[in-house]
């Protein structure tokens, strides 16, 4: 019996080494033969991953692709899977591999190396201005205009319920569900507070983090702690539907992200931001179709339509915010108003004049690049994905 | 009389042990069960996804077998499955259950990190890889000894000492993630952090793990089969008192074995964090700890079973792959209903359901074994009385005593005999009804098959001729037919 089952166990393994090589590379470019691929870290039921996948799937449908041209791979976690995930897409003929959580990079600039011939781009990256790989490419939008307007939306909210006499205007206190205390998170908060603050001059912000990209449990139960420390409106920095649940629940106004939560916070949810990622899949795929080189570092803009705020609720939103975000969706536009105005906010009491950002990820965490001229932050300019990683007065972050 | 009673109460099913099957039998049983298994998923499939069975288990082979970096990574991934399951074969076959490999494979993955964070750039390569290999079995065989020892002399729960021993060695991931990478992102890269410390590749990046495992298989196999260790690790897991008795130290053996499952999982820690990832996230384990325990179990222990058993998870896992889902849902109900199935058969092939009249004919033959008992106890009782007495008044008074026990025997044996006769007749008035029904729900059974047909004969002649000037009024008329008689089966 025994000596059977080994037999047969070995025989597995020999058939598994002998079936097989039918790796092929894909050579054309005409829109009938390209292939795309996308990793996810996660699947569906992550907004962050269902706002990849919905973009994915638009952006092949407006260029004509047909069902087999897109290859979508789930729940691929940030480690040597992901690698091996961008290795078999490249294995199976794909023109593009693209991947987009974070921790992805290193095992995608990886697999870069290995397929010179197949477009590697990675969304929220820092690496691609750096490393030197003619074939990986970084991409972002400038999400804190997006975030700034969600920060208006709230803000309007706050200055309703002041004026209600719900609260004071010293209790307009927000609470921010963030993931990490990385770079990303903080742009993403401080742009919306800065746009609560041009509301209520007043409001004070206190950010807890919940340490993973996507922790449901957590993300709830940290948006429910920062909710009995009295905060009166609730933001998120973090993938699962915690937090927008959590405020349903306690009937606490929430501005969301990644995509609209109307249908889990119907009595709660005002607005959502989100990075719309088909502008950037339609470009990639374009400049594959006409054999342009596809852009080191690529930033979405309001203008690109890249970044988006949706689906304003109108039953919860105070009265006027529609009109009100037009008129800063114009100033953004314009150029006439810059998130991070350095007159906007003060770091430790004092206006920041100058300030030395981490720009080129070298491990080293050795800032080098001045981001402040002109009298503002350039955030995303010298890479596309987010620098801005100061703690500015009016938010308490909480890392323990 | 009344617990005689309910002593016969039976209930309708119960299980006993099954004689044993032959091999034959079983490995036959056993390959129709794993087809069946992955019909039923083709099925589901079918329903679930709209992909035909055929294709289904097509893209399956297709998700493992496609590619020869396919084939390498499925080698790769079995061999650490296969590599922490070999770890909980000894503490399970002594009946410890180690639920707590997913965080001894964390610990190891964290020593290696720690070696290659701390070392890596201060010493020589090779002995930063010495540090890592001894570092990472050092750990993983540390968090598996704590609660080994904390069971062997003061007896704790080990099940949950174990899983809680997980979330800590989570928590220290974390922890020192938080610690090393200074930007707060929470990702830890192997160039940037761990100053691109690998262990060595053997050939390619594969097969270093694959290599490692096959030794450790092959060790496994020969450790719990033929050493004094394994020997004395399956006495402790039949009878810790019989261990004893034949003077095994049973400490020792429960903190010797779970330094070995231990060490075993660090090995895997090493492998994933040193040979594989580079890097070690709380997700490096990725539940494989909790998988390998189905995977040892299943493979009863046998490591060149557990061969098999985990090449069929990774062959499940893999596979679903070039579905293109964009939903884990499905491949989650594939692999559990598949294990259900799998474990079902496993199940069947030691133990039987008998249905409970068998079981009266053996009860109608037990009253008189109650009742000897019985008199054997009133002997006995009477015997104690007439001890002060002389010996002959002794010997009259049992004789006495067992006359007056043979009217109550009787007693019991007739009500007895009543009761099962007439539990028998209600089970073949039971079993009667239950043919009735059998027989009326396969005549439903056979008109719905016959209605189908109609059915499906009808549309297949639409299809054939679709121009027909005659046909369709035809079979509209056909089809009117039918409802009809659809609606007069309802009415029924």
């Amino acid at each position: 019996m025994k000596k059977i089952l080994a037999i047969a166990a070995s025989a597995v393994l020999a058939a598994s080494m002998v079936v097989g090589f039918a790796g092929c590379q894909g050579g054309g470019v005409s829109k009938d033969e390209i292939k795309v691929g996308f990793i996810f870290l996660h699947d569906e039921t992550s907004t962050y991953d269902k706002n990849f996948i919905d973009s994915a799937k638009e952006a092949a449908k407006n260029l004509g692709l047909k069902d087999g041209q897109i290859v979508l791979r789930t729940n691929v976690p940030e480690d040597d899977s992901c690698y091996e995930a961008a290795a078999d897409l490249a294995d199976s003929g794909c023109d593009i591999v693209f991947a987009d959580s974070f921790g992805h990079e290193s095992h995608i600039l990886k697999a870069a190396r290995e397929f010179p011939d197949v477009e590697f781009c990675h969304a929220t990256g820092t690496q691609a201005h750096t490393a030197g790989v003619d074939n990986f490419h970084n991409a972002f939008a400038e999400i804190y205009e997006g975030r700034y307007l969600a920060g208006v939306a709230a803000g309007m909210k706050l200055e309703e319920m002041i004026e209600d006499g719900k609260i004071t205007a010293a209790q307009a206190k927000m609470g921010y569900v963030g993931a990490f205390p990385y770079a990303e998170v903080i742009s993403g908060f401080t742009s919306f507070y800065l746009g609560a603050k041009s509301i209520v001059p007043e409001v004070t912000m206190t950010v807890r983090y919940t340490s993973s990209w996507y922790d449901e449990v957590a993300e709830k139960n940290t948006a429910n702690s920062l909710i009995n420390e009295g905060c009166v409106l609730i933001s998120q920095h973090a993938d699962s539907l915690g937090a927008p649940s959590a405020c349903e629940e306690a009937g606490v106004p929430n501005v969301s992200y990644n995509g609209s939560t109307k249908s889990t916070g119907p009595n709660t949810y005002i607005i959502s931001s989100r990075v719309n990622w088909t502008p950037y899949f339609e470009y990639m795929i374009n400049c594959v179709l006409n054999g342009e080189e596809i852009a080191t570092d690529w930033v979405g803009t309001l203008e690109t339509n890249s970044v988006q705020i949706l689906d304003l609720n109108t039953d919860v939103a105070a009265e006027g915010t529609q009109e009100k975000l037009d008129e800063v969706m114009a100033q953004l536009k314009a150029g006439t108003l810059k998130v991070f105005n350095t007159d906007s906010f003060t770091v430790k009491g004092k206006k920041l004049d100058s300030y030395l950002a981490d720009v080129d990820d070298a491990g080293d965490y050795v800032p080098e690049t001045e981001a402040i001229s002109g009298g503002y932050f350039h955030e995303s300019e010298y890479r596309s994905a987010p620098y801005f990683d100061i703690i500015i007065d009016g938010i308490t972050s909480i890392t323990t | 009389m009344t617990k005689t009673e309910r002593k016969v109460h039976e209930p309708l099913f119960h299980i006993s042990k099954r004689d044993a099957v032959s091999w034959k039998r079983a490995l036959l049983v056993r390959v129709i069960t794993v087809l069946g298994a992955f019909l039923v998923s083709g099925i589901l499939s079918w329903i679930l996804i709209g992909v035909d069975p055929f294709t289904f288990i097509g893209k399956l082979f297709e998700g493992i077998f496609g590619t020869e970096r396919r084939i390498w990574v499925m080698l790769r991934n079995l061999s650490i499955l296969l590599c922490i399951a070999l770890a909980l074969a000894p503490a399970f076959k002594m009946r410890f259950w180690n639920i707590g490999a997913e965080g001894q494979v964390l610990m190891g993955g964290l020593a290696t990190a720690i070696c290659m964070y701390y070392l890596g750039d201060k010493l020589p390569e090779p002995v930063v890889w010495l540090c890592m290999i001894v570092a990472g079995i050092a750990a993983g065989a540390l968090w598996a000894v704590i609660p080994a020892i904390f069971k062997a002399f003061w007896n704790t729960n080990e099940t949950l000492f174990t899983l809680m021993m997980n979330y800590i060695a989570m928590q220290l991931v974390s922890f020192f993630t938080n610690v090393w990478v200074k930007d707060g992102s929470g990702t830890l890269k192997n160039e940037t952090h761990l100053h691109g410390i690998m262990l060595p590749q053997l050939g390619n990046m594969y097969l270093l793990p694959i290599i490692v495992v096959a030794l450790l298989t092959a060790g496994m196999f020969v450790y719990l089969k033929y050493s004094k260790h394994g020997y004395e690790l399956s006495v402790v897991g039949e009878s810790e008192n019989t261990a004893r008795y034949i003077g095994i130290d049973v400490k020792k053996v429960i903190i010797r074995t779970m330094a070995v499952s231990g060490a075993i999982c660090g090995v895997a820690g090493l492998l994933l964090t040193g040979a594989i990832n580079g890097t070690v996230t709380t997700a490096t384990a990725g539940g494989q700890g909790f998988t390998a325990i189905i995977v040892s179990w299943l493979g009863k222990f046998n490591p060149l079973y557990m061969i098999l058993t985990s090449f069929l998870v990774v062959f499940l896992d893999r596979g679903m792959v070039p579905l293109n889902l964009t939903n884990d849902a499905f491949s989650a109900i594939i692999t559990g209903i598949v294990f259900f199935i799998i474990i079902g058969c496993e199940f069947f092939l030691s133990y039987q359901i008998k249905r409970r009249h068998e079981k009266a004919q053996t009860v109608a033959a037990e009253p008189a074994l109650i009742a000897e008992t019985q008199g054997e106890a009133r002997q006995i009782e009477g015997a104690e009385t007439t001890s002060q007495t002389a010996e002959a008044t002794a010997q009259e008074e049992t004789q006495q005593g067992e006359e007056r026990a043979q009217t109550p025997e009787e007693e019991d044996a007739a009500l007895l005999r009543k009761i099962v006769d007439k539990t028998g007749e209600a089970l073949k008035k039971g079993a009667d009804a239950v043919a009735d029904t059998a027989k009326k729900c396969a005549q439903k059974v056979k008109e719905g098959a016959q209605r189908c047909k109609a059915f499906l004969s009808e549309k297949f002649r639409r299809k054939d001729k679709p121009q027909g000037g005659e046909g369709p009024a035809d079979e509209t008329a056909e089809t009117k037919e039918t409802e009809k008689t659809d609606g007069e089966d309802k009415a029924e």
